[in-house]
């Protein structure tokens, strides 16, 4: 280790459990989180915590959302109109970005990208997917949205329009997939364990139930 | 501030590309679309080079067919993409 004279310690700024930076771009990472800390930026502690509720999200809070969509129709009506707030009831916090909800039915469906960069809902559903920052999912999603979600075995017949969002600034996304059939007397947390990562980001339309209709 | 395009409003999408980093994909520049949407107030992408982003600009949800952005688009006339974009890269269009 360095002996140089200030008085912050490296081994909190660098987490033990985090790779060794191995590329000049994670070195430059690395080098830019500790000058911040450094001039009083925010603290080693502060960070721990973003970085803790970030791998503690995940699309298991995503299908709370929806499950509870799917059971309660006003709470419905508020996350279609005001995701953030209605996300908010639940207990979860979004700030400093607007978030939207767009509802999947007969004739539409939905599904996000960034074709920018790879902008996804990380706070509440955790790390996005690889094939998600892949350039070839940004750049055809939006280009040829029927053939890609036909790749993710989406088929979509020609009275179902697709409605391709891009999260090119401050808003968040989250698809509201349809409730599967047979489903009536789930329970709400029932519901919400049926519900996938894929189907969050549209790029899975049907749910499947994971026993019949009837089964105790 | 007052919002100066209401939903369902066309609009027409700044063709430019200032030397710095901005929040508008080549894709979607020029096309026309509609206002599907009024958001909130939020830093200017462009202004972040230096200083914070203010005055903050309005983003707007734009809706644009499909086959207005691609001239080969496979797929039907109903489908769309819809993308923000900031007031001061949209203009009132026929």
């Amino acid at each position: 280790m360095s002996d140089h004279d200030h008085d912050h310690d490296h081994s909190r700024t660098f987490q033990p459990d985090h790779a060794e930076p191995t590329s000049d771009g994670a070195r430059i990472g690395l080098a830019l989180r500790e000058l911040l800390i450094e001039a009083g930026h925010y603290t080693p502690e502060e960070e721990q915590v973003v970085i803790a509720a970030m791998q503690k999200a995940s699309p298991a809070d995503g299908g709370r959302i929806v499950a509870r969509a799917w059971t309660d129709p006003e709470y419905k009506e508020r996350l279609l109109a005001n995701g953030a707030a209605a996300i908010r009831e639940l207990g979860y916090e979004l700030e400093p970005y607007e978030f939207t909800v767009m509802e999947n039915d007969d004739t539409t469906h939905n599904v996000i990208v960034c074709t920018l960069c790879s902008c996804y809902p990380r706070s509440l559903l955790g790390m996005s997917p690889a094939w998600y920052k892949s350039a070839s999912y940004r750049a055809r999603i939006v280009r040829e949205p029927r053939a890609v979600l036909a790749e993710f075995g989406v088929e979509l017949t020609e009275d179902v329009n697709v409605r391709v969002h891009d999260s090119t600034a401050e808003l968040r996304y989250m698809v509201l997939p349809q409730r599967p059939h047979g489903t009536d007397n789930w329970a709400e947390e029932e519901l919400a364990a049926l519900i996938t990562r894929d189907s969050l980001i549209g790029t899975q339309r049907v749910l499947k139930r994971n026993r019949e209709p009837g089964d105790s | 501030m007052e919002a100066v395009f209401e939903v369902g409003q066309r609009v027409r999408i700044a063709d430019r590309t200032p030397p710095v980093h901005h929040r508008v994909p080549s894709y979607a520049k020029g096309h026309v679309g509609v206002i599907e949407r009024v958001c909130g107030l939020h830093g200017e992408p462009e202004k972040f080079i230096r200083g914070n982003g203010e005055p903050r600009q309005r983003i707007y949800r734009v809706r644009i067919p499909q086959t207005e952005l691609w001239q080969d688009y496979e797929g039907t006339d109903n489908d769309n993409l819809e993308i923000e974009i900031f007031e001061h890269w949209l203009e009132g269009a026929e």
